[in-house]
């Protein structure tokens, strides 16, 4: 539990040592360079996402069209950009609805001695789906749009967040200021958020990161198996799926998507390690 | 040692039943009559009508439920609402295809997986434990439909050294069939061997310091017999525990994989039947498949006890 002592705010140069570090400094240089690239889509993109060309169809890449043109003539790198948009804020969308949904879950089976066997069993039974399964059938039920991705994401990954939760909170419960805090007649909503969520951040951002890179993955395999968010939105999944269909002819078409996804999960995951190994060294010496 | 079965026992239960409860659930958080959804926008009312019934939509959810239960007990999952069988059928038509890419797969990944952790964590800090170490975080990165799609186009269409996609025919033999799941099993396999490549180096750092390794070199022991006999041994319960889970893991990577190679496997149902809003048969799939996860995680249990004498006590 040494990510307990070692709270958030007592490291105010966090960016400063992630930077430091090769590894993770690579991973956050490159993981800016791509939300840049999404953020700045419309401006840099030098052709329409949707802007058909049937002439140039399945050209290979050049000058003129970096990473070539899909089986619609459409410039591959500009629908790149536009679909890291979709991808990574849907990524981030099922971070943060994961981390409500665990932080919750975490804080009652942890704070709250009669609800931890319920809603820690609850969340073993969670755990027994496998990921991509469990999305597709909650896709299934709910519909195919980008909020329902999210949501069934959201749904899958929430428990993996509950259970980190859940064991930091068993140890802050029993810290000496919680039982001050408790004793002055402080409420439990205030407990909750000013001295057990302050103090379990680290776990749950370092879980978070993970997380991001996990449904960056799971996003694009939904949206390739056509479950997913609809084919017309370009996402590096859905692209993989175009350029599935011309891959003797195109390769350039699913090859640049899948290069994408591969190089972000990277970066995030060498990020998240390096948190890892700032935030709590115990484990940092071991993985 | 039989109370501490017996709970584990109990505590499978206990999830099992959560388990089916949120199958059950899942189809009934579907906006509308999932009746209707399941027949689409061309079906008549009196269709919709039909098809409720038949699946005893129109009961009370508490007797819906209780029938549900009392199915899945039977081993009764329910009829397709398309391939017309009942879901049994349809799991168990294609569960071979699906057990041997996730066998193969599994087995592929361990046998690049352990080695290579072992050697990591030996040589730790070494060239070859750092390139194997980014590679690890590499594989972990790239998904597996991906390359599988890479695979396809390099060793099917570019070498033609194996089939692109199915399983051969109807009669088609053993070697036949090997031959349509070496891609896909290498594809699965490599992706899935980073996880038990970082467990195992973990583990055998964790024991590579204790003090009975340092006893054993001191009296002269070889290094490969302190390695593999003192330090491997009690480093292999818990990379067991991540071969185990990374088996449920890989029927998850399967359901993707089977897709891009046109397996008939459990997986592709998943996905047709997911497609045509089959309901009962992604029911059917899900308990089974996280059936199985559970089974794995006791069976896990119950190999820690029979090894570790300290989880007895």
């Amino acid at each position: 539990m040494a990510a307990i002592s070692a709270p958030l705010q007592s490291e105010p140069n966090l960016l400063a040592r992630l930077m430091g570090r090769p590894t993770s400094g690579i991973g956050l240089v490159v993981l800016v360079v791509i939300a840049l690239a999404a953020l700045l889509a419309p401006w840099i993109a030098p052709y329409a996402p949707v802007k058909l060309s049937v002439a140039h169809r399945l050209e290979a890449p050049s000058l003129t069209h970096l990473f070539g043109t899909d089986d619609l003539g459409r410039d591959v790198f500009s629908r790149m950009l536009y679909a890291a948009r979709t991808s990574l804020s849907v990524a981030l969308a099922v971070v943060v609805f994961s981390s409500i949904v665990g932080i919750v879950l975490g804080l009652m089976a942890g704070f709250f001695k009669k609800l931890d066997m319920p809603v820690s069993r609850l969340v073993d039974a969670m755990m027994t789906f496998p990921d991509i399964l469990l999305a597709i059938a909650l896709v299934a039920a709910l519909g195919p749009t980008a909020v329902n991705v999210v949501m069934a994401l959201g749904i899958v990954y929430a428990p993996r967040l509950a259970r980190v939760v859940r064991a930091s909170t068993l140890v802050i419960r029993e810290l000496p200021y919680v039982e001050a805090a408790r004793a002055l007649g402080v409420p439990t909503p205030v407990i909750l958020v000013r001295h057990v969520l302050r103090n379990i951040a680290s776990p749950i951002l370092v879980q978070g990161t993970f997380i991001f890179a996990n449904a960056i993955l799971a996003e694009a395999g939904l949206s390739f198996l056509g479950v997913g968010i609809s084919p017309d939105i370009p996402t590096w999944g859905t692209m993989i799926a175009v350029g599935r269909q011309y891959m003797d002819q195109a390769g350039w078409i699913m090859m640049f998507p899948g290069a994408a996804i591969v190089i972000t999960v990277l970066a995030l995951q060498l990020v998240g390690d390096g948190l890892r190994d700032l935030l709590d060294p115990r484990l940092a010496k071991d993985i | 040692m039989l109370r501490t079965i017996f709970n584990r026992l109990l505590g499978m239960i206990v999830v099992m039943a959560l388990v089916v409860t949120i199958v059950f659930v899942i189809v009934r958080v579907t906006p509308g009559d999932p009746a209707a959804v399941m027949l689409g926008p061309d079906a008549t009312a009196a269709d919709v009508a039909a098809l409720r019934s038949r699946l005893g939509l129109d009961q009370p959810m508490v007797v819906q439920f209780g029938r549900y239960v009392l199915g899945v007990v039977q081993g009764d999952f329910g009829q397709s609402i398309f391939l017309n069988q009942p879901v049994t059928t349809a799991l168990a038509q294609r569960a071979e295809p699906t057990f041997f890419l996730t066998v193969f797969s599994l087995l592929i990944a361990t046998v690049i997986a352990l080695p290579v952790g072992i050697l990591s964590a030996y040589k730790r800090g070494s060239t070859f434990d750092q390139v194997a170490t980014t590679l690890a975080m590499f594989a972990a990165s790239v998904p597996s439909f991906w390359l599988g799609l890479l695979f396809i186009q390099f060793f099917a269409v570019k070498l033609g050294w194996f089939d692109t996609s199915g399983y051969g025919g109807p009669g088609a033999s053993f070697l036949e069939r090997l031959n349509h799941l070496v891609l896909p099993a290498l594809a699965l396999g490599l992706v899935s061997s980073a996880l038990i490549t970082r467990f195992a180096r973990a583990s055998m750092l964790d024991v590579l310091n204790d003090d009975y390794v340092r006893t054993a070199r001191s009296k002269g022991m070889s290094e490969w017999r302190v390695v593999l006999k003192h330090a491997l041994k009690n480093a292999l319960i818990p990379i067991l525990t991540v071969i185990g889970l990374t088996a449920a893991l890989l029927i998850s990577g399967a359901v993707v994989t089977e897709t891009v190679f046109s397996l008939p496997g459990v997986g592709s149902l998943v996905v047709s039947a997911v497609l045509r809003r089959d309901y009962p048969v992604i029911q059917g799939a899900l308990l089974v498949i996280a059936g199985l996860y559970v089974l794995v995680n006791f069976a896990i249990d119950m190999l820690y006890l029979a090894i570790d004498p300290r989880v007895r006590a």
